[in-house]
């Protein structure tokens, strides 16, 4: 009874440091009663980002009594229409907290380590969780220092409140770790792990929107960076994290131009059926030899893919490019090296020159349904 | 100025490693080991930068066992002028977090006081990429993470970082200080040749120990178990296109 009280009175700020009172179950019992979660999103075009909705799902698989806090920041209309958007995103988001300020507009590190820091310091959140995207890998560890906690990267399943996987080794060994530290566990979710429900909320509950008090911003490292511009090639079409369908090209493809023949062929899968969420992937060698941008890259070190169907034309199949589409539904290889490594991880594969396989199914695949 | 680049010694990109079979870690006895990719591209940079005149004097820095000046070693026979290795032998179940890192790192800049600090974005075996943002984040300085060109403004202490992100390429500017952590398409790091291999032996490694610099060491995770990621169900090779549609078609009905 001593310890489950002092294991409640501390529930507030400190419970783990309280939890080595008390046994492993009341220390799960508390988490599971008190679990207090912090999403970092981001949103774009006045919505939340699909990959921040998967957040939400890693938050709900962490416990069902999970009280949600979603944090936005930027300046804008955008920025409250998408904070409308996140109000109404999930049942277990019980606040909607908006940071309106031009020192946010821009998604750098600085202001907004400031700003989650801030924020965690007033909610005393159990949880904080950013999607493992370039914003969410840039900002956690940083603002995790700050507040002298050590994050957890790229995780893929929650085990418990407080246990998690995680790839490590490109992906080849799957790691189960225990976070035994103080509050806030802090994680970056890999978000192809974490799919939203397609379908929308049937109940429409609308959480509350509060401003955050954003006092801390006139101190501290802010003004020692600055945002210049963003480069986009791409921007009609869906992150490639999000495709339902990734056609990949390699070394194989021998030029950019080659890279267009991808792109129809895509358009055409996406056309047959498959959803119209679909998008041209690419090998390292691929974006180094200058074939596409960089931001194409699928692989270890570049974006993590599972689409419903992957086609992989002229890829060898590295360890580190299999790091980035393993969990793919249907994998399909072409290549003309019957030994290529990546027919060890295909469902179906063909040993073929793959311009002619290219002009076959482009030739075969119907224009619309 | 000065730059300091913190290397790792982790096991060698093109090993394919296994899971020993009672699940407590990885087989690690006769792997080859070398210096993680992402920190040869840092120690490149911060040559270039060097030779380029914004630079005076590159210090590689490591953490980890004896056997990590290894690594320094290579960096030093990359062309780096000396080198700190802060002695530190890791107990396998509970190995050294990026944030005790990020505080050793933070310690040793503070004792070397470089106008630069280059890392690698991320470290292949533990595929955390925090390190850099937390040493920054310590140090509160400006971070540049994932960058694909560097530019140094001696005379206005500033550097001009394009980072790889999401959405295609970011500029951003610091001020110096700054911490920078690079991607793959920085540069192309050059090889040690083998006067350089000799030079570098007689280059200066200093050893300190985590204590030495009043760094208290926390471990915060606790690895339960690793296991094998589950095996794909062995696929087919097909003969034809038509064999390929009908297959996606009918057995994997994804068209």
């Amino acid at each position: 009874m001593a310890a489950m009280a002092v294991c409640a009175l501390r529930r507030g700020s400190g419970y783990a440091a309280a939890g080595f009172r008390c046994s492993s179950r009341l220390l799960a019992q508390s988490l599971r009663r008190f679990a207090s979660t912090l999403i970092v999103a981001e949103h774009e075009g006045g919505f939340v980002k699909p990959s921040s909705l998967s957040a939400l799902v890693a938050a709900e698989a962490i416990t069902k009594e999970n009280r949600i806090s979603v944090l936005l920041g930027g300046s804008g209309p955008a920025l409250h229409k998408a904070a409308d958007h996140a109000a109404s995103s999930h049942p277990l988001v019980s606040e909607v907290l908006v940071a309106d300020s031009e020192a946010l507009a821009h998604p750098l590190a600085e202001p907004w380590a400031q700003l989650l820091h801030s924020v965690q310091q007033k909610g005393g959140y159990s949880h904080v969780i950013a999607s493992s995207t370039s914003f969410g890998k840039n900002l956690l560890p940083r603002a995790a220092a700050l507040l002298d906690v050590s994050p957890v990267t790229d995780v893929t399943a929650i085990k418990e409140p407080r246990v998690f996987v995680r790839p490590i080794y490109a992906g080849n060994v799957l790691c189960t770790v225990k976070y035994t530290g103080e509050d806030p566990c802090m994680m970056s979710i890999r978000s192809t792990s974490f799919s939203p429900a397609t379908e929308a909320m049937s109940e429409t509950k609308v959480a509350p929107i509060t401003q955050v008090d954003l006092s801390f911003l006139s101190e501290g490292t802010i003004g020692k960076s600055t945002w210049v511009n963003l480069t986009s090639q791409d921007t009609e079409r869906p992150d490639l994290a999000n495709a339902r369908v990734v056609v990949t090209g390699g070394r194989g493809l021998k030029s950019a131009e080659n890279f267009k023949l991808l792109e129809q062929l895509a358009e055409k899968l996406g056309a047959a059926g498959l959803s119209f969420y679909q998008k041209v992937g690419a090998t390292r060698a691929a974006v180094d030899a200058g074939y596409v941008p960089n931001d194409l890259q699928v692989g270890q070190t570049g974006k993590i893919v599972a689409p419903e169907l992957y086609m992989a034309f002229g890829v060898s199949g590295a360890i580190q490019h299999l790091a980035g589409m393993r969990d793919s539904k249907v994998i399909v290889a072409v290549n003309k090296d019957a030994d290529a490594p990546i027919f060890q991880v295909a469902d179906y594969g063909l040993v073929a020159d793959l311009f002619e396989v290219l002009d076959e199914l482009l030739k075969k695949i119907p224009d619309k349904k | 100025m000065k730059i300091l680049v913190a290397v790792k010694r982790v096991v060698d990109y093109a090993v394919k490693v296994r899971v020993r079979p009672d699940r407590t870690g990885l087989e690690t006895a006769n792997v080859k080991m070398s210096m993680n990719p992402f920190c040869e591209i840092a120690v490149e940079e911060a040559l270039r930068l060097r030779e380029a005149g914004a630079a005076a004097e590159v210090v590689a820095a490591t953490i980890g066992p004896a056997q990590s000046a290894d690594t320094l070693r290579t960096a030093l026979a990359m062309g780096a002028d000396r080198a700190v290795h802060v002695l530190h032998d890791p107990d396998p179940t509970r190995p050294l977090l990026p944030l005790a890192v990020a505080k050793i790192l933070r310690a040793v800049t503070l004792q070397e006081k470089p106008g630069l600090v280059i890392l690698g974005k991320q470290a292949i075996d533990d595929d955390c990429n925090q390190t850099g943002q937390m040493l920054a984040g310590l140090l509160q300085w400006p971070q540049g993470t994932f960058a694909s060109k560097v530019l140094l403004d001696k005379e206005k202490q500033k550097a001009t970082v394009e980072r790889e992100v999401d959405g295609g390429i970011e500029t951003i500017c610091l001020d110096l200080p700054a911490v920078i952590t690079t991607d793959l398409r920085l540069n192309q790091p050059r090889y040690a040749t083998l006067p350089n291999i000799m030079k570098a032996k007689s280059k200066v490694i200093k050893k300190v120990t985590p204590e030495e610099l009043n760094v208290d060491i926390r471990s915060d995770m606790e690895a339960i178990e690793v296991n094998e990621p589950p095996k794909r169900k062995a696929g087919v090779i097909l003969s034809s296109v038509d064999e390929l549609l009908d297959k996606l078609k009918n057995d994997a009905r994804v068209l």
